[in-house]
This record gives structure tokens, sequence and C-alpha cells, in this order.
């Protein structure tokens, strides 16, 4: 594969900021507002996010009369390549060279480059068709000052390659040469934008660029959040109560002060649980370096009242919710009549699943520096949701949100947990306190004993079967819920975690019931790659599984089966609140024909057929998740003493039109990665109202030894007239049930209770 | 006064000889190309060479490296162009790149020892160093390339 040279991204920095692209005269294309609605082909949830999209030229393309292009990257970058996919579909648009293409970083400002929340595997199926009509007005706007200075008709000129040629005459002019002619261009209506022909695109869908920085990156020179350096900084680690809901009654730092170093030691405001994104408060110290902060919190003497959660323990929380989903719970869908349909079955399978808390642990753990000062904040920070941390830095610290500037960084790993910016509030708190520039760093142990953790579930599901066929299926989910870290007492699942595999069940089965029993938090729930869609995803598509070993079927041919014929499914009035990923059915509609297209795609690449060694064995899941279709087969190998080693996953995706293929191949390695750390060792538990591990130790993930000796990457070919649908997190829920299915297959050992752990042992 | 030689630059550091070398290097002499994952060599992040053999800076106090040479990713190559740089381009390795210094580090280490490395032996000195986004593959793959040139 060839790589293209990359151009290098500019790195984040107050100078970046002044020097705002609409503000350098003889550089900025100034093109016409567009309508936000635009002429895409398809609508998207995007306008029901906050400030929607923006498509306009001005905010995100400015050219220097040496015929450099820079283009603003407005979401997050934490792995999945988007600050080069999106600024590369504006490059092809607008027929840009990508080597003259240098890639910017937008601080947080909605109002101005529309929604920047990086979450929800939303960015490319939100902004390519507002990326696209950026680059093809740019691109026409180029094209109409070069006609316009040859006199010749706009229809006989065309953008080529970064210059615009007439080829009758073969004359060209650079786009540096057009730029300030194309500036004052009038205004293009959205209705008159052409978009290219996606037969004639360079970059969209080739896989050809490489990432904007990735010789920063293996140079060190990659600038994350744990990078911000500012003159006079100080660097702080903080004590956080240890259990969610505790608080501070007194300390003693006067050990603490003797640490080489240490500057100052004092408390940190808190808000009272559920305290959403706000500091859970604790006690700081401030030192010279990072090192002596954390040693002089070592020293630190420190009395907590640990509040009402401190009895929770993982244990006992276990069999109060395998408990809860055995009795009935809120009906959520409704389909028949499943309780008379599993009485009069001639069979009753049923499978009991539970998985367990997991901490995020990005490698780069939150990190934040702040600089407030006269009234105003600067932020530097990995951020996923650069607007949201806006606003609650203005409200934290009673500033206008004008007011506060946040510089986003790379983000060292997101997995929605930077999505919460606890730690740029925490920062913005101490730099207003000691009135100079502070970075506070989270330390492993305070990621992950102070998450905001993926849930815990118990899943129940009860299958009826009738002459050889499944007529009934009751599935009961039980797990505290996202909602319990904004509202108290939330006990129930809300409609985004319900519609995450759950009551979307694609499913030709008469006789569906989906209940959803109470659970109460003890901990703070947040949202983690692919969310609720792990546990869901595991129960069913183990139980699926287990049905076709009953009825010794094929798993695939069972898989397909339950599936049923290809169709858009219509949950009708059988779901309330029926969430679809934001997204319109129109434009999404829950489509088991490509469905069963993922599972027949990896059936065929990745030889579901084919014969295995003694020990070893197949497994296959399929999941429909962030609106992707995904299906994944695992090869498991597991000695005797229980070892389990992967040879072999395959795994194919439909995610629509897409722009970045190869890193559709990198997120899916990455997500069988995440996948075997979930499933072999992920698990976080609480005693005493603590998180017992703290470090890679005990919160164990995955390492090249447990990688799979290969990963194959299937995406199906859709059309481009399929919207794209999401990619960073739908490769994750079906990778754990396949991988489990799979150790069935080679041992006849079924894996219910996730992590894997020792189960095998003597397997 | 602890004396060390950083990327071939003298430095000299009369604060806690207890500091981890890493928050010296990050924190006292700005190079934050070496980064912090767990303080506790698990995970790799850190891994600079010390004497030219890989080494957990978050565990290494100042007092420990006095007199030393020490190689940051920044002092790799004047370039960028040392094998395994080049070759974690060739293969595309990063997704968010936070760990890749210390990948990097650790390999170009193993290389230096062991210039063709199999894949067990790739696997095995590969495994203190944890990549969250799942790299491995292409981790493999490109120590693989920087050891053959192929
Ligand atoms: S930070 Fe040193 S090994 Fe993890
Ligand atoms: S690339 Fe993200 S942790 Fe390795």
């Amino acid at each position: 594969m060839e790589n293209l040279i990359a151009p290098r991204i500019e790195i984040v920095s107050r100078r970046a900021i002044l020097r705002g692209l609409g503000i350098t005269a003889g550089l900025v294309l100034a093109a016409p507002v567009l309508s936000r609605k635009g002429m895409a082909a398809y609508a998207t949830g995007a306008d029901k996010m906050p400030h929607g999209t923006v498509n306009d030229p001005r905010v995100f393309v400015a050219i220097a009369p040496d015929g450099t292009v820079t283009i603003i990257a407005a979401r997050s970058e934490m792995g999945t390549g988007i600050r080069t996919s999106l600024p590369m579909v504006v490059a092809d648009e607008m027929e840009a060279d990508w080597s003259r293409v240098h890639v910017r970083q937008a601080p947080g400002d909605e109002a101005k480059y529309g929604n920047q929340d990086t979450d929800g595997s939303r960015s490319t199926r939100h902004f390519l068709i507002p990326m696209r009509q950026v680059g093809a007005a740019a691109r026409m706007m180029l094209e109409a000052a070069a006609a316009a200075q040859w006199n010749v008709p706009v229809t006989e000129v065309k953008a080529v390659n970064h210059e615009v040629v007439h080829a009758k005459t073969g004359r060209k002019l650079g786009f540096g040469a057009l730029a300030t002619a194309a500036a004052a261009q009038p205004v293009i209506e959205v209705s008159q934008l052409r978009l290219k022909d996606p037969k004639d695109f360079r970059y969209i869908g080739k896989g050809t660029v490489g990432i904007v920085d990735l010789h920063d990156i293996t140079t060190g020179q990659a600038m994350y959040g744990s990078d911000t350096r500012l003159p006079n900084m100080k660097y702080a680690v903080i004590a956080r109560p240890p259990v969610v809901g505790g608080k501070l009654v007194s300390f003693d730092a006067a050990d603490a002060m003797k640490v080489s170093g240490v500057e100052k030691v004092m408390e940190v405001k808190a808000w009272p649980w559920p305290s959403k994104f706000q500091p859970v408060g604790g006690v700081a110290v401030i030192a010279r370096n990072t090192g002596a902060a954390i040693m002089g919190r070592d020293a630190l003497k420190i009395v907590w009242d640990d509040g009402p959660n401190a009895t929770y323990d993982s244990v006992a929380y276990r069999t109060e919710l395998e408990e809860a989903a055995r009795k009935p719970g809120d009906v959520v869908r409704n389909n028949g009549d499943a309780d008379a349909a599993l009485k009069s079955a001639d069979k009753v399978v049923v499978g009991e699943y539970y998985l367990p808390h997991l901490a995020h642990a990005s490698m780069e753990t939150p990190v934040a520096t702040a600089h407030v000062a006269d009234g105003k904040a600067e932020i530097w920070a990995p951020v996923q949701s650069p607007g949201g941390t806006r606003e609650d830095v203005a409200k934290t610290l009673g500033i206008p949100v004008e007011n506060v500037t946040v510089n986003v960084t790379l983000l060292g790993g997101g997995f929605g947990r930077k999505s919460k910016c606890d730690f740029a509030l925490e920062a913005a708190l101490l730099s207003q306190a000691i009135g100079a520039p502070v970075k506070v760093q989270w330390t492993r142990e305070d990621d992950i004993r102070h998450d905001f953790y993926h849930t815990v579930s118990a899943e129940r599901i009860e299958a009826g079967i009738k002459d050889g066929k499944v007529v009934a299926w009751r599935h009961r989910s039980v797990a505290p819920s996202i909602l319990s870290t904004f509202v108290p007492g939330a006990k129930h699942e809300m409609p985004i975690e319900l519609g995450m595999g759950f009551v979307d069940l694609p499913f030709d089965i008469a006789n569906i019931r989906c209940e959803n029993p109470e659970a109460a938090a003890h901990t703070r729930i947040g949202w983690f790659r692919s969310v609720s869609n792990i546990p869901h995803a595991f129960a069913v598509q183990t139980m699926v599984a287990e049905i076709a070993h009953e009825l010794g079927r094929d798993p695939k041919d069972m898989l397909l089966e339950l599936i049923g014929p290809a169709r858009l499914v219509d949950l009708g009035p059988s779901v309330k609140d029926l969430w679809d990923y934001g997204e319109p059915l129109a434009s999404y509609p829950n489509d088991t024909g490509r469905l069963r297209g993922v599972v027949e795609l990896v059936a065929e690449k990745g030889e579901w057929n084919r014969p295995v060694p003694k020990g070893h064995g197949l497994g296959i899941a399929v999941h429909r998740s962030f609106v992707s279709y995904v299906a994944t087969i695992v090869e498991v190998a597991v000695d005797a003493k229980g070892n389990l080693t992967i040879p072999r996953v395959d795994t194919a995706i439909d995610c629509g039109t897409f722009v970045n293929p190869e890193r559709i191949r990198s997120q899916i390695e990455g997500a069988a990665i995440m996948g075997i750390s979930l499933a072999k060792y992920g698990e976080v538990t609480f005693k005493d109202g603590r998180a017992v591990q703290g470090n890679f130790d005990g919160f164990q993930v995955a390492r090249i030894g447990d990688s799979p000796m290969v990963t194959n990457v299937h995406i199906a070919p859709s059309g481009p007239d399929v919207p794209p649908s999401g990619v960073g997190e739908p490769g994750l829920p079906p990778f754990a049930p396949a991988l489990c299915n799979a150790i069935f297959a080679a041992t006849g050992k079924r894996v219910r209770n996730l992590p894997i752990g020792k189960q095998l042992e003597g397997a | 006064m602890i004396e060390v030689t950083v990327n071939g630059q003298k430095h000299s550091w009369d604060g806690d000889p207890a500091l981890p070398l890493l928050w010296y290097l990050r924190d006292e002499a700005g190079l934050t190309g070496t980064k912090f994952g767990c303080g506790a060599a698990l995970c790799g992040a850190c891994t600079v060479h010390v004497d030219g053999e890989a080494a957990r800076s978050c565990i290494t106090a100042m007092s420990a490296v006095a007199g030393t040479k020490i190689t940051t990713i920044e002092g790799l190559d004047p370039h960028g162009n040392h094998p395994v740089q080049k070759a974690w381009r060739e293969a595309n390795v990063p997704q968010c790149g936070y760990c890749q210094a210390g990948q990097i580090m650790q390999a170009s280490a193993l290389l230096q020892q062991n210039p063709h490395p199999s894949r067990e032996e790739i696997r095995d000195t590969m495994a203190g160093n944890i990549c969250r986004c799942g790299c491995y593959q292409r981790i493999e793959t490109a120590v693989h390339l920087a050891s053959t040139g192929t």
C-alpha cells in the first residue's frame, strides 16, 4: 500500500487559536454561508445534536498564496483517524493535493464548527456530507475565479489536483494564485453545489492516505493532553474520595509538604453524588513536577467519610442482579405472548449471563492543563467533547462561555472516558485557586479507581422451542444505568441503553418479550466503547449458539434462521421510545438483509466450515450497533492447562459508504484486542465501596501475546448511495461471544460469565 | 548533583534523587515524547534506553542513572528515520499513538541485541508494552519489517 506524504499537523497552541483562520487577510477563501440542511442525499440525526453540522468553507478551509491549503479538523482524534479522514474528504472534493494540505485542530466552539462531541461513532456519518459540501464549494469558487480571470465560461474549466485547468487553451492556475480572487466570488447556493461523482474520488474510499500525525507519533513530537507545558506551570495530583459519594473529613499535609518539590496542598471543591461530570473533590498536591506531586500525595494523611456507597460489594451485588433477572421487570418490548409460548414449548433453553464493570484504561490517563486569569480560562485537554467542556468550565468557574477557550490536544485513547470532562474542571478550579497554570495528572490508580465505569449486568434469556423452531424469546437485562450518574435514584436503563442490541433484536420470532428489572447504582456509571451492546450482544449471541447446540444445528445456520428473511425490522408499537442511535429509520433502517450479508461474507471469507486441529474451535457472532453491521468468526485454541490462544479472527463489517478503509481495518483489529481484554481479563470489582483493582496488574488488558496471530477484516462493498455508519465501536460487541462460542466448540465448556479468567482450567 | 547525558546533551539535577527519571525527562527537561502509562513498570509507555538497554523510566530513580547515557524517542535518530521508526510508518502502526514511543524504544533495543528475532521472540520482548488501542498485529509486522527490511 502506498503512503502519500502526510501533511504535518499544526500543534495546538495559544498562537494557533489567536490566529484564527478568518482573520488572516488574503488567505481566506470567503465563501457563502450555506444552509445547514444543505443537499444531503439522506437525512441523519446530526440536526438533533447540539449545534448540528456546519458546511461553510470559510470555517474549514484557508488557502495561502503559496498554495498551502489548511483544513480544520473539528472532531477529536483518539485513534480512529478522524482528524485525517474528514479533512481528506474536504481535500478530495476540492481537488486539493493532499501533500499540500495542512490540518489544524479546532478549539471547542460548536456554534462555529457544529457539534464536536466525538462519541457514538458519529463523526463520519454526520459529517461526510457537510465536509463534501465544504470541499465542493471551495472547488467551485476556485473554478469561478479562474474562469473570470480567463474570461471563459465556468463550464470550460476544471479543478484538477491543486490547480484549475482550461483544457481548450491549456492554461492553468494554481490554487494559491487563485485564492484571493476566489475569495471575492459571489455566493454559491446550496442547490448549485456539484458534488464529485464518487468514481472520481482520489482519496475517499481508497485507504492510501496515512494519518496526519504518523511522523510526529513515531518521533515523540505528537502533542497529547499530557504534553502541554506552559511558563510557570505547576503540576498537581489529587487524592479523591475512595468511595463514590464519600466526603473529605480532614487531612494532614505536614509530611507531604516535606517532600522535595511539593509547594502546596489544598482541598478541591466537591459536588454531591450524583455529580455528573463535576469533580468529586479531595485533596490536591501541587508541586514543581508530577513525580514530586505523586510522592507528596503518598505522604498525605486523610480521613474520609465514605458515605452511602460504603457497603458496595461486587459479590453481593452480582447475586442481587441475578435474582432480579429471574423475576419480571418493566416490559420494554412485547410481541405476541412470550410467557404463554414458553409454557407450551417442547423445550426451554435458559441462559444466564454476567458481565462485570470495566474500566476504560486508555493509555493516556485523564490529564488537563488550565490557565485561569483575569476572568478568562484557557484549557488544553484530551477531550472528546470540547464544546461541552467549554460550557462546563464556564459554569464551574462562573464566567461567561466566551471567556473560555478549550484547546483540543491529541487523545491518548478515549473509549468514552474522555467525554467526561471532570479532569479539565479540576485543573480549572486549581488554576483559579492558585493563580498559575496547573496541569492535573491522573495516575493509573486514579484512572481505574475513579472511572465512570462500564455498567455491570445480569442477562437472562429463555428461548422456547416448538417442533424444532424457536417460538418464544424472553430476555431480561438488569444493569445500573448511566442515568444514575446524572439523576439521583435512577434504576432503569434508558432508551439509549435499551436500544443497544436489546429491544432492537432483529430476530424472526413470533413471541418476544424484553424486560428491564431495576438496579440501583453504587458507583459512577458511564459509557464505554459500544456501551450496553457489550452485555446485550454477549447474551443474545451466546444464546443463539446454545440453541444451535440444543437442536444439533450449525451455529451459523441457526443464526441465519433466527434472523430470518431479508427485511426492514419494524418494531411498531412493540417498543415505546425506540432509540436507534439518534438516526432516522428512513436512512438507517434495521436491515436484516445487511445483517445476513455480513454473516454470509464472514462465513465465506473466514472459511466457516474449515477443519481445525484438535483443541481448536470456531465461533461466530453478529451484531448491529451504531447502525453498522458486524460479524466475527474467531478460531481459538485451548491447551490442556486451559490457556487460550487465537490463531485467527475474521470480521466482516458493513458500514455503508466508507471513507478510509485502512482506518476501518485498524479499528476492527483494535476491537478484537479490546474484545480479548474484556473477555479474558476485564473486571473491576468493589469491596467496601472501593474499586479493588488499581493498575495493570489487577485490571489486566490484552498484551501482544494475547493478540490473534492474524485478524482479517472484510469490508462489505456497499454502493455510494448507502449512508455511512459507525466504525469506532461496532467491532467490539460481537467479539466476546464469538470467542466464547469458539471456546465451546473447542472444549465443550460454555462460558456464561465474563471474564473468562480461570474458568477454562481443567476444561 | 546528578549528572546524566540525555540524547547526547549533558544534564544535571540537584533536586530529589528519588525522582523517577520519567518525570525528570517530561517535566524538568521538557522531553515529553516519553510517556506515563502506569508508574509501576507494567505498561512500557515510559521506555527509554539507559546505556543502550531498554529501561522503564517510571521506576528508575534519578540516583540510579547518574553518569549514564540516556536515549529517548526524541534522540533515537536525528531525523526520525531509525529503521524501526520507518517500519512503524510503513506498517501504519499507530491508532491513538500514545504507547508508540515506548513500543519503538523497546523494539529498537530488541533489534540492537537480536537483529533477527523470531515471532516468539518479538512477542516475548514486546509483552511488557501495552497498547490499549490494540495495534499488536501491526507492531509485530513492523518489528519484523525493521529486522528484515521487507
Ligand atoms: S509508565 Fe513505566 S511501565 Fe508504565
Ligand atoms: S496506539 Fe493507542 S495505546 Fe497504542
